[in-house]
């Protein structure tokens, strides 16, 4: 019997544009970027979710992408911190980010950062969190972003500096 | 991690019949519990069967005023869709107080009910564990096990299971649709997950190649349903104790409750000694904390986890008084 396959051809679009690679089946989407397309944006924290700082948007929304194996995302429209701004303009969360100080070392900064638009992009389509009010609504109104709502949307990413109040005060400024 | 052959299944059962003809292998979802795992080495599967693109992705309304939830919904589209706000809202707030909002967006419905433990010895392939390597015993009971089981655990395993949104869907009388090699059946939720017994490397009574193709959940009970959790952090952390209830007062009397505690066991657990005890009794803080110590006076603490057995009393009695006086805001907390 033929030793069963374990690496696939695999296409990713990333900030627009499509690489196509033979990947181990081992290989997440944070490895394919990082190590496979040079792109080291999107940085490799615990490696198991925790942390956040690998947070990418795919198909537009935010994940984790330590976690996605990228072959089973063969095919995924893919955004990195490198893909946000316009040339030199910076993508205003960047620009806000800068404005507030909203990191000191700037390791989880990427991952914040494309977990905002995410998270952003989410409020805005009128989805809850958990500390939404059960009366705000109707489904689809876009939900307010406090600075309660973005600390709890914003929970997934870890800043071990503790720039949380100056990150807070950056994705408010955006969001008003 | 172990290398591992990979296909995508075109279609439900085709993934059934490449998982039925590969005994050592597993159908990846979203992946957000597996993959971790098997960079752990708790789990080694030789061939993944990738059903994440299968067409399970509706909630759809059902003729008996129900809905059925796919097990590819992702559970921030489970938490946001407006029926599910609207009619269960202890689903909403159990979904949304589970994991971050990225995990939510990866996470699906299927894959939820069928995550692991996060007991450290089960997470740590140096350590034994009967849940892991059966027969290689249980550190937990003598060692790190402040939240772990106070209920239903055995000498072989204290573990819990770790979902919010199983919690609520065991006290919303939700079902299970599974379908293998031998056909489509049913299982209510509250006998899909298991108690560990002496087989505690079994959480759920789903067989080899079983694939979860949704949850139904029947119209929804009367009056009003919530979802609370107690946590070491106000968010991202897993529940010590949590109780989802659903309470109808009719005239200062408890015509009808749904209660279940999450964070107390290897499965979610139902609290019918509880609901048998309120059923017909004044909607008064001392029947629900009455009803609340009848339920737990099984509980069965640790030598660290004893605080367990209070806090999820109190919660259980929190979140019933507050269903029995609506007019306070609610949120997800």
């Amino acid at each position: 019997m033929a030793a069963p396959q374990t690496t696939s051809p695999v296409t990713l679009h990333v900030n627009g544009v499509a690489h196509r690679r033979e990947l181990d089946h081992r290989t997440t989407v944070l490895d394919a970027l990082r190590e496979h397309l040079g792109l080291t944006g999107a940085k490799k924290g615990c490696d198991h979710a925790q942390c956040g700082a690998c947070t990418v948007l795919v198909d537009g929304r935010r994940a984790n992408s330590c976690l996605l194996l990228a072959v089973a995302h063969d095919g995924a429209e893919i955004t990195t911190v490198e893909g946000l701004a316009d040339g030199d303009d910076l993508h205003p969360l960047q620009a806000a980010f800068l404005e507030h100080d909203g990191f000191q070392c700037g390791y989880c900064t990427p991952g914040q950062i494309c977990s905002a638009v995410g998270m952003i992009a989410e409020a805005g389509e009128g989805a809850p969190s958990h500390v939404t009010p059960l009366a705000a609504g109707p489904p689809g109104v876009p939900v307010p972003l406090s600075p309660d709502e973005i600390r709890e949307r914003m929970s997934g990413n870890l800043c071990r500096c503790g720039a949380y109040v100056n990150i807070v005060a950056a994705i408010g400024d955006v969001t008003r | 991690m172990k290398a591992f052959a990979y296909t995508r299944a075109d279609d439900v059962d085709g993934a059934i019949a490449a998982l039925a003809a590969s005994p050592g292998g597993m159908f990846l979802g979203g992946g957000t519990n597996l993959v971790d795992l098997m960079k752990l080495g708790v789990a080694s599967p030789g061939l993944l069967v990738d059903v994440s693109r299968l067409p399970l992705t509706e909630i759809e309304e059902t003729p008996d005023g129900g809905l059925r939830i796919g097990a590819g919904v992702r559970n921030s589209d489970l938490a946001a869709h407006p029926a599910v706000r609207a009619r269960y809202p202890a689903l909403s707030q159990a979904v949304l107080a589970g994991a971050s909002g990225q995990i939510r967006n990866t996470a699906t419905t299927g894959g939820n009910l069928l995550q692991r433990t996060r007991c450290l010895y089960f997470q740590d392939v140096g350590k034994p564990c009967n849940k892991r390597v059966p027969g290689s015993g249980c550190p937990a009971r003598e060692g790190v096990h402040r939240d772990l089981a106070v209920l239903g655990h055995s000498a072989q395993c204290v573990a819990t299971h770790p979902s919010d949104m199983a919690v609520a869907l065991a006290a919303l009388d939700a079902v299970v649709e599974l379908r293998g090699p031998g056909g489509e059946r049913t299982v209510p939720l509250c006998d899909f997950h298991r108690l560990p017994g002496d087989e505690p490397e079994r959480d759920t009574v789903v067989e080899p190649a079983e694939l979860v193709l949704a949850v139904r959940l029947p119209a929804p009970p009367a009056g009003r349903s919530a979802y609370r959790k107690a946590r070491d952090r106000s968010s991202y952390a897993f529940a010590l104790a949590s109780v989802a209830a659903a309470l109808d007062v009719r005239a200062g009397r408890v015509a009808d409750v749904r209660l279940a505690f999450g964070g107390l066991a290897h499965k979610p657990w139902r609290a019918r000694v509880a609901e048998g005890t309120l059923r017909g009794a004044p909607a008064t803080e001392e029947s629900f904390a009455e009803a609340a110590e009848a339920e737990l006076a099984a509980a069965e603490p640790l030598r660290d986890n004893a605080f367990k057995v209070r806090l999820a009393r109190n919660l259980a009695v929190r979140v019933l008084a507050g269903l029995a006086a609506p007019g306070e805001e609610e949120t997800g907390s």
